[in-house]
C-alpha cells in the first residue's frame, strides 16, 4: 500500500504484505431465488485459493456461476454459505484494493480516457495533481499517450479495453479480477491485449483471477486452472501450468509442447462438462 | 470505386472527383433553396389565405382575428401599452414568473428525482401517490394557488412550478433506474462513497434524461404563468389575454399569443445550447450525421 504514492517508479516491491493479497474461497454456496419463487443453487461448495501474486484462471461452461464467484470475491455480493477471505479477513463488504475488469465496457462515456483513468485515485482522495500524473504515466504504459481528451465512443475496442485496464490497474490493487475482459474482441486484438496483460501484471504483480471461456487463453497466461462444472457451480478440478515465466507472447508459447499438453489434459477434464452443459440447454430449448 | 481509381489514369480520376464534387454540393444547394421555397410558399398560403378570407368575408375577421388586424394590434400593443402598463412590463411579469416557476419545479424535480431513483425503498413507499398526485389534473391548482396566497406572482410562481416538477422528476427518476449496473458495480469497487457515485455516474447518467424533459418543461411553466394570470392576476400576457377575450378582440389575443411563441422559441434554443454543452461526450446520432447524397 505504501507503494501507491509513486506509481510512476515502475515494478513494486513485492514486499507489500505478500499475505494481504491471498485469497481463499472456501465452502462457497450461493443461492437465488427465482422469480418462479424456486430455489436456484448457482454454486455449491466452490473452494480454491489464489496465492498472492498468481495468476489464476477460472474455466467452465456458460451459467456455471464465475461471475457468481467473482462478485463475491470483490464484496459486490454476499454468500449464502462459506467465505472469502481476502488476506485472511474474511470479505464482507467492498474489499479494498481489489480491481474489476469486466466484459462490458465499464468506462464511463461522459468523461474522457484521462477522467476515466483518474476515477480510481479520485475516489480515494488522492490530490488531484498527483492524480492526474499517475493517470498520464499509466496512459503511456498501455500505450494510449495523446488520447487523454478523447472519449470513450471515439475509441475502438480494442483502445477501450486499454483504458480500463489502466483504469483497473491505476490503483496498484492486490487483487485484480477479470470477468473475460477480452471476450468482446477479434482474437488478433485479443492476443496482443493479452500479452500486454502479462507485461503490466508482471510489472506489479497482483493476484488475478481470470474468468474465460477460451481455454488456450486460459493455459497461455495462468499459473493455475481452476475447471468448474455447472448447475450447480462447484470445482471439478485444478491444474498448475508449469510454463515458465516471463512467457513472451501469447501467441508464440501456444506451439509449444508442453503447452499442448496441458491444454490437452485440462481440455479432457472440461469437455464433459462442456457437452452437459451443452445438452442441458439443447434440451431445454427443444 | 477502389477498382476504379487502380484502373483509370490519375488526372482523369482527379477531375471526375472533382466534378463529382460540385455536383455533390449542387444538389445540397437545390435541396436547401427547394425546402425554404417549401417553408415560405406555406407561411404565405396560411397567412394570405387567412387575410383574403377575411377580406373577402368567408370567414368572419370579428371572431377569427385578421393577418393584418394582428401586426396593427401588435404595433399598437407595443407603442401604447395596455391599461395596466407598458407591454414590456407585462411581458417580463410572465417571464419571471415562467423562468422562476420553472428553475424551482426543475431543481425539486431533479433532486427528488434522484432521491427516489436511489432507494428503492423510498420509491417503494411513494410511489403509489406520486402516481396518484400525476393523475391530477394539476392545472385546477391554480384556483388554489391564487385563493391561497393572492393575485401577485407567487401563486403562478408555484403552478408553474408544478407542472414542471412532475415533467422532470419522472425523467430524472427514470433516469437514475437506467444507469448501467456495470458502471455502478465498477465505481463501486474502486472505492467510490455513496456520493461519489451520486456525483460521478448517478447524475451524469441521468443527465441525457433530465435534459431532454427540460424542452417541454419550459413550454408547461409558461402554460403555468398565463393560466395563473387568466385566473387572476394585475399584470402579465396571461392578463392582456383576459382583457383582449373581454372586448372581443381576437387580434389581441393572436398579437400576444405571437409573443408567447417567441419567448417559447428563444427558451427552447437556450436550452438546446445547454444540451449541446453538457452532453458534449454523446457520439453523434444518427440524424445528425453527415447526410447521404
Amino acid at each position: 500500500m505504501a507503494s501507491r504514492n509513486d506509481a510512476a517508479v515502475g515494478p513494486v516491491a513485492e514486499k507489500a504484505g505478500q499475505d494481504s493479497a491471498r485469497v481463499e474461497i472456501s465452502g462457497l454456496t450461493k443461492r437465488f431465488l427465482t422469480p418462479a419463487g424456486e430455489v436456484f443453487t448457482a454454486l455449491q461448495d466452490v473452494s480454491f485459493t489464489v496465492e498472492p501474486g498468481q495468476f489464476c484462471a477460472v474455466v467452465g461452461p456458460t451459467g456455471c456461476g464465475k461471475s457468481t464467484t467473482l462478485s463475491m470475491v470483490s464484496g459486490l455480493d454476499r454468500p449464502s454459505e462459506g467465505s472469502v477471505r481476502v488476506g485472511g479477513r474474511v470479505v464482507d463488504r467492498v474489499t479494498d484494493g481489489v480491481s474489476f475488469m469486466f466484459q462490458a465496457d465499464a468506462l464511463l462515456p461522459w468523461k474522457t480516457v484521462l477522467g476515466n483513468v483518474l476515477m480510481g485515485p479520485v475516489f480515494r482522495g488522492v490530490p488531484k495533481q498527483q492524480a492526474q500524473v499517475s493517470a498520464r504515466d499509466w496512459l503511456r504504459r498501455v500505450g494510449l499517450a495523446g488520447f487523454e481528451d478523447r472519449y470513450p465512443h471515439q475509441l475502438s475496442g480494442g483502445m477501450r479495453k486499454r483504458v480500463a485496464m489502466a483504469a483497473a490497474l491505476i490503483n496498484e490493487p492486490r487483487i485484480l479480477i477479470m470477468d473475460e475482459p477480452f471476450g468482446a474482441l477479434d482474437v488478433q486484438t485479443k492476443a496482443i491485449m493479452s500479452t500486454e496483460l502479462l507485461g503490466l501484471w508482471e510489472q506489479i504483480r497482483p493476484s488475478v483471477i481470470f474468468i474465460t471461456h477460451d481455454l488456450d487463453e486460459a493455459v497461455a497466461l495462468a499459473d493455475r486452472v481452476v475447471v468448474m462444472t455447472s448447475s450447480p457451480g462447484s470445482v471439478k478440478a485444478v491444474f498448475d501450468i508449469d510454463l515458465p515465466r516471463p512467457r513472451g507472447s501469447v501467441q508464440e508459447i501456444r506451439f509449444q509442447p508442453r503447452f499442448i499438453e496441458l491444454q490437452h489434459q485440462i481440455w479432457d477434464s472440461l469437455r464433459e462438462e462442456v457437452e452437459r452443459a451443452y445438452a442441458r440447454t439443447a434440451g431445454g430449448t427443444a | 470505386m477502389s477498382t476504379t481509381s487502380a484502373v483509370s489514369p490519375a488526372p482523369v480520376e482527379g477531375s471526375a472527383q472533382l466534378s463529382a464534387r460540385t455536383a455533390a454540393r449542387r444538389a445540397r444547394r437545390r435541396r436547401v433553396a427547394l425546402v425554404w421555397a417549401g417553408r415560405i410558399g406555406l407561411a404565405v398560403l396560411v397567412i394570405g389565405g387567412w387575410q383574403a378570407f377575411t377580406t373577402w368575408g368567408i370567414v368572419d375577421p370579428f371572431f377569427f382575428g385578421q393577418p393584418s388586424g394582428i401586426a396593427k394590434r401588435l404595433a399598437d400593443l407595443f407603442r401604447h401599452g395596455t391599461e395596466f402598463g407598458s407591454f414590456y412590463a407585462n411581458i417580463w411579469t410572465t417571464i419571471q414568473e415562467a423562468l422562476v416557476g420553472f428553475a424551482v419545479g426543475a431543481v425539486a424535480g431533479v433532486v427528488f428525482g434522484v432521491a427516489l431513483g436511489q432507494s428503492r425503498f423510498l420509491a417503494d413507499v411513494l410511489g403509489p401517490y406520486i402516481k396518484m398526485v400525476n393523475a391530477i389534473p394539476r392545472i385546477v391548482l391554480g384556483s388554489i394557488f391564487i385563493v391561497a396566497f393572492g393575485i401577485g406572482v407567487l401563486p403562478k410562481i408555484l403552478l408553474a412550478a408544478v407542472l414542471v416538477f412532475f415533467i422532470v422528476f419522472f425523467n430524472a427518476f427514470q433516469g437514475v433506474r437506467e444507469v448501467d449496473r456495470n458502471i455502478l458495480a465498477n465505481a463501486r469497487v474502486l472505492g467510490a462513497s455513496q456520493l461519489q457515485i451520486i456525483r460521478h455516474v448517478t447524475v451524469p447518467s441521468a443527465l441525457t434524461w433530465i435534459i431532454a424533459s427540460l424542452h417541454s418543461a419550459f413550454g408547461f411553466a409558461i402554460v403555468g404563468a398565463l393560466v395563473g394570470e387568466v385566473l387572476g392576476a394585475q399584470s402579465g400576457l396571461g392578463l392582456v389575454i383576459k382583457t383582449a377575450q373581454n372586448n372581443f378582440d381576437p387580434n389581441g389575443v393572436f398579437a400576444t399569443m405571437l409573443v408567447i411563441s417567441v419567448i417559447v422559441l428563444g427558451a427552447e434554443w437556450l436550452i438546446g445550447k445547454l444540451e449541446h454543452r453538457l452532453l458534449a461526450w454523446r457520439p453523434p446520432a444518427p440524424s445528425e450525421a453527415s447526410s447521404a447524397l
